[in-house]
């Protein structure tokens, strides 16, 4: 799911930066008002967990490796606005420091992964929970959107590897990634659908039933 | 499950012994070890975007053998870099691009290999392996705690900078953490184990890890809270740019201007 630079035109990764910036600096200036609260060390701390769970690739049909994230756990345990901010960092960190997706590419996979997943997540479990989401609904609330929110990131990111060969060719031949958006879409949505964000949304809410049995409660609000 | 348990063990302690490879190696001399980090990010990035423009195989190979010298002026390992490189993303990507050689355009599944689609797929990998090897190299020659500063200074939010580094520190506690765990239940474990106890331990596993995690969290805070933390980012070292700072960057401009330009002229 991360994009690795070369995959895509750089006008389309670094220009994707339209949408992330924004979201970034939204991110940014809440953070800032929240930073009184204990939110940074628990945005810093969850944060490593994603990382962590994005090491743990497991392999899926299709040839490609899929992995959980997180965030939308992180969206409902500190807000939507410091998931943005966490999923991000972990996507930085894994791309100076891995190798694991590109770094044009950075602001194309945080749209994909630390924008689109946990917002989508977090607006689908306020959708399904409620405005005070408790007990066995918010749990399934909770599974639901993260399943929602992966399965979005990974629809995204299936459109944007199949637009490639649409955009950017060269005498026929596709200059990006090649595979059409009638190609690159169920791929992404079948190893997703069918497996990655079953996942995700086990690791939301099994990550939830532990935070609510250990009493810790949203620091941050939104 | 137990392939799977010792697969994921490997993997994390690997990336542990690969950090503090990594910071050894940043520390070392060496020509790009010496430049401000800011110089090499920019460097970096232009490096990694001309890359990403070019469509000449020839012109390829060439900014490759220019990241392959300025990794030899800094002492870094070749062998490490080209192999931890070329088994990564551009092997990966090999693999990817295999099927689109053969199902191309309608009617799918129709078999037609040709020259042409072969020769696009080989510049796909050789940009991605470029672009990969750029950045792997900025990695490699940059203390970590450098790379956040550069970051602060190209106006990344500080609330942004200091998420991550304290990400980067827990990332590696939790990491260890986590090994302990795998390694304390390998050395008491006797014989073969169900897949429901081992899914139970797996999960119990990450239940105490997420518990860890909250209650480090707490204490840090209060730790910085004792320190006199307002809220404010400060950072001791100030960098500044000297002429050979400068030359980097105007060096990597003109090498991807010229890679550009030739890129339209060569196959």
């Amino acid at each position: 799911m991360h994009i690795p630079d070369g995959y895509l035109s750089p006008f389309f990764s670094v220009g994707s930066g339209v949408v992330t910036v924004p979201a970034w600096s939204v991110a940014a200036a809440r953070l800032r008002r929240s930073l009184r609260g204990r939110s940074v060390p628990m945005l810093a701390l969850l944060s490593a967990f994603s990382f962590a769970l994005m090491l743990i690739s497991f392999p899926v049909p299709g040839g490609t490796t899929a992995h959980a994230v997180g965030g939308t756990l992180i969206a409902i345990v500190v807000g939507p606005w410091a998931a943005v901010a966490g999923v991000s960092v972990a996507l930085v960190i894994q791309a100076l420091f891995f190798g694991d997706g590109g770094i044009l590419a950075i602001p194309l996979n945080c749209l994909n992964l630390a924008v689109v997943l946990p917002l989508t997540g977090w607006a689908v479990y306020r959708l399904l929970g409620g405005a005070r989401p408790a007990g066995r609904r918010r749990l399934w609330a909770a599974g639901v959107g993260a399943y929602a929110g992966l399965t979005l990131a990974a629809l995204a990111v299936g459109v944007e590897l199949g637009l490639q060969p649409a955009l950017f060719q060269v005498a026929g031949q596709p200059v990006y990634a090649p595979y059409t958006i009638a190609q690159a879409v169920p791929a992404m949505l079948v190893a997703h659908g069918l497996g990655a964000s079953f996942v995700e949304a086990a690791v939301t809410v099994l990550g939830l039933v532990y935070v609510e049995r250990l009493g810790a409660r949203s620091p941050a609000g939104s | 499950m137990s392939d799977w348990l010792e697969r994921t063990a490997a993997t994390i302690a690997g990336s542990i012994e690969r950090a503090v490879f990594t910071e050894e190696l940043a520390r070392a001399p060496g020509w790009l070890q010496g430049l401000d980090p800011r110089a090499k990010l920019v460097a970096c990035l232009t490096t990694v975007m001309a890359a990403g423009f070019l469509r000449s195989l020839t012109v390829l190979l060439a900014l490759y053998a220019a990241v392959l010298a300025a990794a030899v002026a800094s002492r870094t390992p070749l062998d490490l870099l080209v192999r931890r490189v070329w088994t990564g993303v551009p092997l990966f990507t090999a693999f990817v691009l295999v099927p689109s050689l053969f199902l191309g355009r309608p009617p799918y599944l129709a078999v037609h290999l040709s020259v042409p689609a072969l020769w696009s797929a080989v510049i796909f990998v050789a940009r991605v392996g470029t672009g990969v090897s750029a950045a792997v190299l900025l990695v490699l020659t940059t203390p970590w705690a450098d790379l956040l500063r550069a970051l602060h200074a190209l106006r990344v939010p500080p609330v942004f900078v200091l998420v991550l580094s304290m990400t980067y520190r827990y990332a590696f506690l939790l990491l260890h953490a986590l090994t302990g765990r795998l390694e304390a239940r390998r050395s008491r474990v006797v014989g073969a184990t169900r897949g429901g106890e081992q899914r139970a331990w797996l999960a119990g596993s990450a239940g105490a890890l997420l518990d860890r995690s909250f209650q480090l969290g707490a204490d840090v805070y209060a730790a910085m809270l004792a320190r006199g933390f307002t809220g404010e980012v400060r950072t001791l070292r100030r960098f500044r740019l000297r002429r050979a700072d400068a030359w980097a960057v105007a060096g990597a401009a003109l090498l991807a201007a010229a890679a550009l330009a030739a890129g339209t002229a060569l196959p």
